[in-house]
């Protein structure tokens, strides 16, 4: 039986895993990433962001001082009872977080700016439920930091414009340049409505890396040929992958959210039961 | 090249730096992000004093994660945060302040390289590279305006060998990060027309 309790520890302890230990998929992308740059410089960037790594691994620090937003996704087998509040749960474990890791306090208030100092906050932590089949939990912590969320673009196109997809995903990450912290991630969602198409390309952003389609290597091949390299001074490797996720959509629309991570692509998960 | 320079600067410790040539850093350096970019602006605005002095120091775009035990503040990630937002507030603090050094990442705009010549450099830190940040940071000296919170706030910190670190806009105005960008838009029209 899932308790209160668990939850609370594991959210605490997720956000802990996630801000320390990057995932295995990332780091052995970067250090490919690393092989197969040219330049001295691209190289050195590289080798600072695993040299960082390592030390934040070995030392339990933050790899990152932007600790991000807490975002948990959450996916629940339908068998699964609950008889307490899972939200307040998953808040109070950010809380722990917060103190413990410690997280730096970046959730303020949209327009006073006002920071509360906890991270928490209307709508922070961002959960995001989805339900499953079977009789477990599982919880993802990501933190998402600002500088590569902000580089994020969403446009809704006319039918007619299927063509001009590439292009504004490729057009998104040269407006990025180096803002972001690359190499990047890019998230992409087409199709869904203007919203869906947004959580589409944020769930593209925390998929493992893996067995790329072929659209998704004709965009990253389009993306690395633009020269933006890491940290925005020139290089083959600006973006690690293009992950792409599609809905079907409103015959009148085309809906297509293109949403930027950076390097420290943070995510951790545990399943309970 | 590779420097070692040592804070406060002066113009001389610049003026031969070239874009590419890497540095480390060691001294005092101090943090500010938008809010404390708007805050000295508004000081000088209604000449006011600051409570820190900017002639021939080292601004660190940085909003760090600190902790504090024992009464006092440590460090524990310091990496660089996105230039780009302090673009318009920089061009106007360089016109009141011999800021001698501006550290970030991402790079800066056109107007910015034009207000740095003869006057200041722009060193790229690693993105994300907070962990070893926080190595080269060896003490909190003060934090200045805390009630713009954690992130925000402006903190003075003594450095040891801070870097590596890119010269990314030199005392000629030349930008790595211009350089690279006029490439990445040529490929770009190359590919979509």
């Amino acid at each position: 039986m899932v308790s209160y309790e668990s939850v609370v520890d594991t959210v605490a302890e997720l956000f802990m895993k996630a801000e320390t230990e990057l995932p295995e998929d990332i780091i052995s992308a970067l250090e490919d990433a690393y092989e197969n740059e040219d330049s001295d410089m691209a190289k050195s960037q590289l080798h600072t962001i695993l040299e960082n790594i390592e030390i934040a691994r070995k030392r339990k620090l933050p790899m990152c001082q932007d600790t991000g937003i807490p975002i948990v996704f959450l996916e629940i087998g339908r068998d699964v009872k609950l008889d307490f509040d899972i939200k307040k749960a998953i808040v109070e474990g950010v809380k722990i977080a917060t103190r413990e890791v410690p997280l730096r306090p970046n959730a303020v208030h949209p327009l006073t700016r006002e920071n509360p100092g906890t991270n928490i906050g209307d709508g922070i932590p961002d959960i995001v439920c989805e339900l499953m089949e079977g009789d477990a939990i599982k919880i993802t912590a990501v933190p998402k930091g600002a500088g590569s969320e902000n580089m994020s673009r969403l446009r809704m196109f006319n039918p007619s414009q299927v063509d001009e997809v590439k292009r504004f995903i490729v057009e998104t990450v040269r407006l990025a340049g180096g803002k972001p912290c690359p190499p990047i991630i890019v998230g992409v969602g087409i199709g869904g409505s203007f919203d869906k198409s947004a959580r589409l390309a944020k769930k593209a952003v925390f998929r493992e890396l893996g067995k790329p389609s072929e659209y998704e290597e004709e965009l990253l091949k389009a993306v690395n040929s633009l020269g933006i390299g890491p940290m925005g001074l020139g290089g083959k490797t600006t973006a690690l992958a293009v992950n792409v996720e599609m809905a079907y959509c409103h015959t009148a629309s085309l809906p297509v959210a293109v949403n930027i991570q950076c390097w420290a692509s943070r995510r951790a998960s545990a399943i309970l039961r | 090249m590779e420097y070692r320079l040592r804070t406060p600067l002066s113009y001389d410790d610049i003026s031969s730096l070239k874009t590419g040539d890497i540095v480390y850093l060691s001294g005092v350096i101090y943090t500010a992000r938008d809010k404390a970019h708007q805050r000295i602006l508004s000081f000088k605005e209604e000449n006011k004093e600051l409570p820190f002095p900017l002639d021939g120091q080292v601004i660190y775009h940085c909003g760090p994660l600190a902790k504090k035990r024992d009464g006092s503040w440590h460090i524990v990630a310091a990496g660089p945060t996105t230039s780009a937002r302090m673009n318009s507030s920089t061009v106007k603090l360089l016109e009141n302040y011999d800021v001698r050094a501006i550290i970030g990442k991402g790079g800066m705009s056109g107007e910015v390289s034009e207000a740095m010549k003869g006057k200041c450099v722009y060193l790229a830190y690693t993105g994300g590279a907070a962990a070893i940040a926080a190595e080269a940071i060896k003490s909190v000296r003060e934090v200045y305006w805390e009630d713009l919170g954690m992130p925000e706030a402006v903190w003075v910190l003594e450095v040891e060998n801070f870097g590596p670190m890119i010269t990314g806009i030199d005392t000629e105005g030349n930008s790595i990060f211009l350089e690279v960008e006029r490439e990445v838009e040529r490929r770009f029209s190359e590919m979509f027309g």
